[in-house]
């Protein structure tokens, strides 16, 4: 069967949308991801959206989904790399995603997780903390 | 360039298809990345929607050429349950499936001209229209 790769790095779990995906393929992304984070105890997950040319409805939802089961596995989901079309219509299509945090690109992403980790993790909010 | 073509959506890879081929109309009508990603969404929100709501059906896709006027036309329909309540289909957030409710309207706010026709127990019959 089709699958969307998920791809570990230490305490993050990484996620590159390259297809178009169609519906199914959406929801066993999502199933895959609870799936692991529970069974790596993850603390982060980043998505990297920028191949994608579209976000309808249905993958917003799938994205906010993927963000609460995450934050009740205790892992923060950030979404990255939005191409700037697709933010416009998202906004005119009424998505707020709200509850889906974002960033630029992937090594802001990774920032972003780290820092959220905190001290703990020896994470720093400038993304260089490759320690 | 290819005036009309017509896909029968009868499953999810089929909603891939009709974004695929929009997206390809768009593009040859040389539509603005935004404009091109505007109806592609607003297909796909279609398309999902003749496939979940009105049990599969079709779409046809139009290249519109009016002299200076240059759009694309997207007609879906289907011989599913059809839509009791328009004007509430038509609501931010209503839905009757477990979506987010936000396909109709929030297409509707996508495209220039937005059209639906829909007998209880005949089906619907969706049309939009983005101009270049
Ligand atoms: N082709 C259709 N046939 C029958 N009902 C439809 C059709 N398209 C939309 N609807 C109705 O309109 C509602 C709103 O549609 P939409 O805004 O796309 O939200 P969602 O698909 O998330 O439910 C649907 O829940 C459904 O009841
Ligand atoms: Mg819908």
């Amino acid at each position: 069967m089709e699958r969307i790769a998920i791809l570990q790095m230490g305490h993050f779990l990484l996620v590159t949308i390259q297809v178009d995906m169609h519906d199914h393929l959406a929801m066993t992304l999502q199933d895959d991801l609870t799936n692991r984070i529970s069974k790596t105890s993850a603390r982060g997950v980043l998505i990297d959206i920028s191949a994608l040319e579209i976000v309808d409805s249905f993958i917003g939802r799938i994205l906010a989904n993927i963000a609460k089961m995450s934050r009740i596995l205790d892992a923060e989901t950030v979404v990255v790399g939005m191409q700037p079309a697709v933010a416009i219509t998202l906004v005119e299509l009424g998505l707020s995603l709200k509850g889906i945090r974002t960033a630029l690109n992937v090594e802001k992403g990774m920032a972003l997780l780290r820092s959220s980790l905190g001290d703990s993790q020896g994470g720093s909010m400038d993304g260089d903390a490759e320690k | 360039m290819q005036k009309n073509e017509i896909i029968s959506i009868n499953s999810s890879s089929d909603v891939v298809l009709v974004r695929q081929a929009v997206r390809q109309f768009a593009v040859e009508l040389a539509f603005s990345l935004i404009n091109q990603t505007k109806i592609v969404t607003g297909a796909s929100e279609l398309a999902r929607n003749t496939l979940e709501h009105g049990g599969g059906g079709t779409v046809n896709i139009e290249a519109l050429d009016r002299g200076t006027r240059r759009g694309l036309r997207l007609t879906f329909e289907d011989s599913g349950p059809g839509i009791p309540d328009i004007e509430l289909a038509l609501k931010d957030g209503f839905t009757t499936g477990n979506g987010l409710g936000m396909g109709l309207s929030g297409t509707k706010r996508l495209v220039n001209e937005f059209e639906i026709v829909s007998r209880v127990g005949e089906g619907t019959r969706i049309t939009i229209t983005k101009w270049k």
